[in-house]
């Protein structure tokens, strides 16, 4: 067989050229940056730098505040992905179920997605607000002692009902439109063997909707990780104490509040491990229990 | 072993569709009842009312005089095999036949042991534990089939099973149904569009058209027999040859042409003669002269497609015959063949109504 042989030319290089541009800019060239800055020592004003090896990681991850915020991220990512694929996939259900004014449903359920972290943060504010604040209003009405300045368990609670009412929108859609590609026959199907809906639910259209599902928690987590930066810096900004501190976070609180650029990259370099790590995780283990 | 009874079977949907205008059929034990007819005539809805899929308008559907309309699916102890298979793709093939059994709580061993014999039975053994992806469409079909049977449940569902098969393994499924049903008696319904399925499978065939049984009965006497114009036409391939005609008390006219033979017909109605193609034959004193326009040569024979010279037409087009021939009959192109019938086995049909005029 003859080989299709193409002419060598520079067209193809064009073309790949700007997502190259916009890797080597925005992902490679800030990740040197802080590869190199976490092995240096600076003075607040950038005016001097040291090198010390590998003293940056050592005072980050032994120092008791990101241990902290490591801690509070699992728990915060944890929960925010479990809750808001939960709600999403219960909400998707129920609105696949509804004949009489599906699309009224379906466009009010999707409206937040189109809100910005920042803004959905803004209108957490508003609602928490001790003084004018309705849910804190009635969160203390129903008996709760509420108080996210102070109390960090409630500092967390705001957080994280804020992270998963904005992200619920986003995993409604992609789960609405799995349900909806489920076909309808082995639906039909799975009603002539097995009678209860409960049942057929788990093992039939919830394994359909895995890959979906697959998809949604890696995105989660990445927005759990990376996005709610928007909503923390709005709403309790790492208080009280830095219990609502996310490792995100904090990499921001110490360079650009701190001043410790050094101790700030060696986090984010750390940052980018755990990300990497997690990620391989969830591909070579999950993905394999996926059908698609 | 099991009998089905509709009475009175109406659907209609929220919209105001009417799907199924009354059906009254009764099925009994181990019969093989096919059900034919145009895409759109109700034929599926009518089954998916069987199976529980669709809800019940009105009427009464009773499988062993218990009555069915609000059982659930699952409890009817009806199996279906779905056009497209159906079948479950995250789970094997075993895992595909198996669900419905295990789901009813039967013991494991029951359940590998029904799942076994009926591989066997389908030639599926070597699948069990592959994917339905992993499979071709005769392959899934038989797992689909597989499905339904290890359920050995009272009734047999099957929704135009082999519509998404290509002919040849058409032939081959619809015998090995055919074989399958005889061997295990169990009643069976059948839908589908294709008049060779139906007249092949059946026990008794119902053709319906517009949500009602156009006429019931055994392929054989649908063929020989049909009780309306609509009947005629469906059942039969190639399709019977219509003439337009009218009856002056003596002879069945149309245009030119005049035949004889009938007699008892209502005079100065608009008729419909109906001849089957294979009931023509040579005949230099026949009645039909037909201009031959295309020769089908199917190799054991020829079918013969023409005009009649000077018929009556309906519109602008000469009245269109086709002529079932021996394999050595090849007239020439643009030919005349003088074509002569029957009266006794020709069909008259009212015009209006469809209604067949003996």
């Amino acid at each position: 067989m003859k080989r299709v042989q193409f002419e060598r030319s520079s067209i193809p290089f064009l073309f790949v050229a700007p997502q190259i541009i916009i890797i080597l800019v925005f992902f490679i060239w800030p990740a040197a940056q802080a590869i190199y800055q976490s092995f240096l020592l600076e003075d607040a004003w950038g005016l001097s730098s040291q090198f010390v090896w590998f003293r940056n990681y050592k005072d980050t991850i032994f120092s008791e505040s990101w241990l902290q915020a490591a801690g509070f991220t699992i728990v915060f990512s944890t929960l925010v992905t479990f809750l808001s694929l939960a709600l999403a996939l219960l909400l998707a259900v129920k609105a696949n179920e509804v004949i009489r004014g599906a699309s009224t449903y379906k466009t009010t359920l999707m409206w937040a997605y189109a809100i910005a972290p920042p803004v959905a943060g803004l209108m957490g504010n508003l609602m928490f607000h001790p003084l004018i604040g309705d849910l804190y209003k009635f969160l203390n009405a129903i008996g709760w002692d509420f108080n996210h300045k102070l109390d960090s368990f409630d500092a967390g609670f705001v957080v994280v009902l804020i992270s998963v009412w904005k992200q619920v929108s986003v995993n409604f859609i992609f789960f609405l439109s799995g349900l909806q590609g489920i076909p309808k026959s082995v639906l039909e199907a799975s009603m002539m063997d097995c009678k209860s809906s409960f049942r057929r639910f788990w093992t039939i259209t919830f394994p359909l909707l895995a890959p979906t599902t697959f998809f949604l928690m890696v995105i989660n987590i990445t927005y759990a990780f990376f996005e709610t930066f928007g909503i923390i810096d709005t709403t309790t900004r790492g208080a009280p104490g830095g219990a609502t501190n996310t490792l995100v976070y904090k990499v921001f609180q110490d360079g650009f509040r701190g001043a410790d650029l050094g101790g700030s990259s060696a986090q984010s370099v750390v940052l980018m491990l755990m990300v990497l790590a997690l990620t391989i995780v969830q591909f070579r283990f999950i993905e394999r229990k996926v059908h698609y | 072993m099991s009998k089905v009874q509709l009475t009175n079977v109406k659907k209609t949907y929220p919209n105001g569709a009417v799907a199924v205008r009354g059906v009254d059929m009764e099925i009994q034990s181990g019969e093989f009842i096919v059900f034919v007819g145009p895409s759109g005539c109700g034929k599926s809805t009518l089954l998916r009312m069987v199976a529980g899929l669709e809800s019940i308008t009105d009427g009464q559907i009773m499988i062993d005089d218990q009555l069915m309309n609000d059982i659930s699916p699952a409890d009817r102890d009806v199996a279906m095999v779905f056009q497209n298979y159906a079948l479950y793709p995250h789970m094997t093939v075993r895992g595909n036949m198996s669900y419905g059994l295990k789901n009813r709580g039967m013991p494991k061993e029951e359940i590998n042991q029904r799942v076994s014999d009926a591989a066997k039975m389908l030639r599926i053994g070597d699948f069990l534990d592959r994917q339905p992806n992993e499979l071709s469409g005769g392959q899934r079909q038989r797992v689909a089939m597989g499905r339904a049977i290890v359920r050995e449940p009272k009734v047999f569902l099957f929704d135009e099973p082999l519509s998404n098969l290509d002919a040849k393994l058409r032939v081959q499924m619809r015998i090995e149904i055919k074989r399958l049903q005889r061997r295990m008696n169990v009643t069976s319904i059948y839908v589908t569009h294709d008049q060779t399925e139906a007249m092949t499978l059946a026990d008794r065939l119902a053709v319906i058209n517009d949500g009602k049984i156009e006429q019931m009965g055994t392929p054989i006497d649908l063929y020989n027999d049909p009780a309306t114009l609509f009947v005629a036409s469906f059942i039969g391939s190639p399709q019977v040859n219509l003439l337009p005609a009218t009856f002056d008390g003596q002879h069945l006219i149309s245009g030119d042409v005049k035949l004889t033979g009938f007699t008892d017909l209502p005079v100065s109605t608009d008729l419909v003669l109906g001849i089957r193609p294979d009931e023509l034959h040579l005949d230099d004193g026949g009645q039909f002269p037909m201009r031959v326009d295309i020769v089908e040569q199917h190799g054991s024979d020829n079918l013969i497609y023409g005009g009649i010279l000077g018929a009556m037409n309906e519109g602008e087009e000469e009245t269109e015959f086709c002529f079932k021939a021996g394999q050595d009959m090849l007239p020439d192109l643009e030919s005349t063949l003088m074509l002569g019938f029957n009266a006794e086995r020709a069909m008259v049909f009212s015009k209006d109504s469809g209604e067949r005029l003996r």
